[in-house]
C-alpha cells in the first residue's frame, strides 16, 4: 500500500512536469517566429505584445480562417494547456503569487502561439485566394 | 459489455499507432527509430488481439483480464527497448551503447524480481495480483528511466527538438500510466467507473504525440532546453 501511494505521488508530480515541458516545447517553436504586419493589423496589437487574455479572441480569429489541415492538433493541445494554466493561476493566486505569475507568463506564450497560428492561416487564405484568381484567369 | 465509446477509443488508438509508423516511413526515419516503430506495430497488433479476445470471451472474462495485463507487460518490456534506443541517440557521441543495453536489461530483471518478491508475500491471489503489481512497477521504472534520460538531455544540452519531444511525450505516458496503476492498487473500487476510461485515453496520447512529432518536427529542428525550464521573470 505504501509503495503504491509513493508511486502514485511521484508519478503525478512527474506527469505534471513532463506535460508542462512538452507543451512548452511546442510553444517554444513559435517564439522565434516574427509576426507579420497583417496579424498586427487584424488583431489591433501593433507592437506584437499579446496579453494572456487575448488567447480566446485569437483562437476565434483562427477558426474564422480556412483550415490548413495540419495545425488543428497543436492548437487543441495548446488550448488544453491554456485552460490548465488558467485554472492553476486562479487556484494559486491568493496563496503562491510567484506560481500565478509564472502561469500568467505561460498564458502570454500561448497567446503568442495562437497569433503565429493566425498568421499562418492568413497567409494560407491569401495563397488560396491568389490561386483561385489565377485559375479564373 | 462494451459500448460505442469503448469501440471508438479502441479504433482511434489503433489508427494513431498505425499513423506513427506511416509518419516515420514518410519522413524516412523508420530505421533510425526502429525500436519505436516496432513498439507501435506491436501495440497495434496487441490492440487487435485484445479486440478478438473481447469478442470471443467477453470483457469481464478472466481470459481477457490476463490477456490485457500480460500483453501490456510485454509491451512495456518492448518499450524499455525504445527507451534504450533513445538513450543511445542521446549518448551517441560517447560510444556507451553496450553499457546502456546492459544497464537496461539489469534494471528490467531487477523490476521483475522485485514484483515477484512483493507478491510472494500474498500467495493466495498470486497471478491476478502479480500482473497488476508487475505493470505498476514496470511503468514506474519507465518513469524513472525517462526522468534520468531527460536529466541527461538537460545536462548534455541536447538541442534536437524531435528527440526532446519524443522523450517528453514518453514521460507523460509513463507517469500517467504508472499513476493509474498505483491508483488501481490503492482503490480497486474505482476500476469499473473512472479507471476504465483512463488507460485508453493515455494509450491514445503517446501515438498521437509521436505521430505529431514525426510529421511536424523536422529532424534538423533545434530547441534550447533551457528555454523549457526558464521561469517567468
Amino acid at each position: 500500500m505504501i509503495i503504491a501511494a509513493l508511486i502514485f505521488v511521484f508519478s503525478i508530480a512527474a506527469f505534471l512536469q513532463f506535460f508542462i515541458w512538452h507543451c512548452r516545447s511546442i510553444l517554444a517553436s513559435s517564439r522565434r517566429v516574427e509576426l507579420s504586419d497583417r496579424v498586427r493589423e487584424v488583431t489591433g496589437v501593433q507592437d506584437g505584445s499579446f496579453g494572456a487574455e487575448d488567447f480566446g479572441r485569437l483562437v476565434q480569429l483562427v477558426r474564422l480562417c480556412p483550415e490548413r489541415g495540419d495545425d488543428q492538433g497543436e492548437i487543441r493541445a495548446v488550448g488544453t494547456y491554456y485552460s490548465l494554466l488558467d485554472f492553476f493561476g486562479r487556484v494559486t493566486r491568493p496563496a503562491i503569487p510567484s506560481v500565478a505569475a509564472w502561469a500568467e507568463q505561460e498564458r502570454v506564450n500561448c497567446s503568442y502561439f495562437a497569433a503565429v497560428a493566425l498568421d499562418r492561416r492568413i497567409s494560407y487564405s491569401r495563397d488560396l485566394f491568389t490561386q483561385q484568381v489565377a485559375d479564373r484567369l | 459489455m462494451l459500448g460505442p465509446v469503448d469501440y471508438s477509443l479502441w479504433l482511434i488508438g489503433f489508427l494513431l499507432e498505425a499513423s506513427v509508423v506511416v509518419c516515420a516511413l514518410y519522413r524516412r526515419d523508420f530505421l533510425k527509430y526502429l525500436s519505436l516503430c516496432t513498439y507501435m506495430l506491436c501495440a497495434a497488433l496487441v490492440n487487435c488481439g485484445q479486440f478478438l479476445c473481447i469478442e470471443k470471451f467477453g470483457f469481464s472474462s478472466r481470459q481477457y483480464l490476463y490477456c490485457y495485463y500480460y500483453t501490456e507487460s510485454i509491451l512495456t518490456i518492448i518499450m524499455f527497448c525504445v527507451i534504450i534506443q533513445l538513450y543511445q541517440h542521446v549518448f551517441i557521441e560517447m560510444n556507451v551503447s553496450r553499457y546502456i543495453r546492459g544497464a537496461g536489461a539489469a534494471l528490467l530483471l531487477a523490476t521483475a524480481f522485485f514484483s515477484y518478491a512483493v507478491v510472494r508475500e500474498n500467495k493466495d491471489h498470486l497471478t491476478s495480483r502479480f500482473v497488476v503489481e508487475l505493470g505498476q512497477n514496470l511503468h514506474f521504472c519507465g518513469v524513472v528511466l525517462t526522468y534520468l534520460l531527460w536529466g541527461a538531455i538537460l545536462k548534455l544540452r541536447e538541442t534536437r527538438t524531435r528527440l526532446i519531444q519524443l522523450v517528453l511525450a514518453l514521460g507523460v505516458y509513463f507517469s500517467a500510466t504508472a499513476g493509474v496503476y498505483a491508483l488501481r492498487n490503492l482503490f480497486p473500487g474505482l476500476q469499473p467507473s473512472f479507471l476504465r476510461w483512463v488507460p485508453p485515453v493515455i494509450g491514445a496520447w503517446l501515438p498521437m504525440a509521436w505521430a505529431y512529432t514525426f510529421y511536424k518536427v523536422p529532424e534538423d529542428a533545434r530547441l534550447t532546453t533551457a528555454r523549457l525550464l526558464a521561469r517567468a521573470r
